[in-house]
């Protein structure tokens, strides 16, 4: 139990256990836990931003859908405004229309008519006519059948 | 009876002889030899510095692999120590010194690796060393005054190099002398700091060797008990053991933190 050599070998070891230490245990140990503080930092901070951001971001959605929904009220109603004035005016146009068309289709009925009527006297005029040769030839009674012919045209 | 007394106490005295080897003569010293300031004891040195080599491989090993992203086990180990480390350091010490922080570090896991020696049976190494033919073997260097001196003597070195660094020499000699009875007092100062300063190493030294010497022993003496009864007094003693071991391996630190922070300090 006394002192010895042992003591300088033993300074020794424990100065290069120490230099070590300093050189390459103490300094990359130090390092990852500061960075890793800071990225956890980091981390925290932007978390809150981006808490912050999706707050702002809500509110400004909501604002948005409420004015789209207004947007879309107004949207509507005009177009029910429009749908209405349309089916008036298609009913107006419509009407007019058949109108139109009723008339032009009186006036070709009475076209037809008046060319019927034409033709079906021309008709009787020459039924008649041909009557009356067909009475000519059996008897010649002047008289009695200028009466009788005017008698039929002034019916015709 | 005498047979067996003189048997015990060749036991016991066995246990506590170094493996020792005198560099003068080149040759082991056995029994009752006795050798100069040129011997030294193998087995304090080989084991010391075995332990921190495992220190430093642990250390050194987590320090490659350091991420600042998930640790793994190992490299939350060796955070938590560096941490807990530096806690102590921040505490005491305000000044900046890169030094101080990773030479607590070793201070408190070397020490505590030393002393953690003294929880293995106390003739598992020995007996595997006889097997060798090494007949003389002391596993835990703390309980070699050698080594506790060895790292007390160096931690007074760096007190007194940073008190003359940050002081400068001139301020030192100063303080020195009229410190802390003023300059008519001078011869009285300097004998009062020599005492103080050499109160430091040995109260560092003799405090970690005392307490580790003694568990040392105590174990040794239950190991003299009949083999059925040394687990009731050997079980309690172990577990108290790893509080002594721990709690001196951080008192060397704390010391050491306070003592080189003051070497940082005007008075």
């Amino acid at each position: 139990m006394n002192f010895n050599a042992t003591l300088i070998g033993q300074m020794i070891t424990f100065g290069l256990l120490v230099l070590f230490t300093m050189k390459y245990v103490w300094p990359p140990i130090m390092q990852a836990m500061q960075d890793r503080q800071k990225r956890i930092a980091d981390g925290l901070a932007s978390a809150e931003r981006g808490m912050r951001e999706q707050e702002l971001a809500k509110a400004k959605a909501a604002q948005m859908l409420k004015e789209a929904k207004q947007q879309a009220a107004e949207i509507v109603a005009q177009a029910h405004k429009r749908a209405n004035e349309v089916i008036e005016q298609s009913k107006l146009d419509a009407r007019a229309e058949g109108d139109r068309q009723l008339a032009v289709a009186k006036a070709e009925i009475e076209q037809e008519a008046n060319r019927a009527r034409e033709q079906l006297r021309h008709q009787v005029v020459s039924l008649a006519v041909a009557g009356a040769g067909k009475i000519l030839r059996r008897e010649v009674d002047e008289a009695a059948n200028a009466a009788l012919l005017d008698d039929l045209v002034a019916q015709l | 009876m005498s047979e067996t007394g003189h048997s015990m106490t060749g036991y016991i005295v066995h246990h506590l002889t170094n493996l020792r080897f005198d560099l003068t003569k080149m040759h082991f010293l056995h029994g009752e030899e006795t050798g100069g300031f040129g011997v030294i004891h193998l087995d304090t040195l080989l084991f010391s510095a075995g332990l921190g080599v495992l220190f430093l491989w642990l250390f050194m090993k987590a320090a490659k692999t350091a991420t600042s992203g998930v640790p793994g086990p190992l490299q939350n180990f060796c955070e938590i120590m560096v941490e807990f480390v530096d806690t102590q350091v921040k505490d005491s010490f305000h000044g900046r010194n890169p030094v101080i922080a990773p030479l607590a570090l070793t201070i408190f896991v070397w020490v505590f690796l030393w002393n953690a020696m003294d929880l293995l049976p106390v003739d598992l190494l020995p007996s595997i060393a006889g097997l060798f033919g090494i007949h003389y073997l002391r596993s835990v260097p703390s309980t070699d005054l050698n080594s506790t001196f060895g790292m007390s003597i160096s931690v007074l070195l760096l007190v007194y190099y940073y008190s003359i660094k940050v002081k400068g020499p001139l301020h030192f000699t100063m303080e020195v002398l009229t410190h802390p009875f003023g300059k008519w007092l001078m011869p009285f100062n300097l004998l009062l700091r020599i005492v103080e300063d050499l109160a430091k190493p040995i109260s560092l030294g003799l405090r970690l060797f005392g307490n580790l010497y003694a568990g040392e022993l105590i174990f040794i003496l239950i190991a003299l008990l009949p083999w059925w009864l040394q687990f009731t007094l050997g079980w309690p003693w172990a577990v108290f053991h790893i509080l002594i071991i721990t709690l001196q391996a951080f008192i060397f630190m704390v010391l050491t933190i306070v003592y080189l922070s003051m070497a940082h300090e005007d008075h």
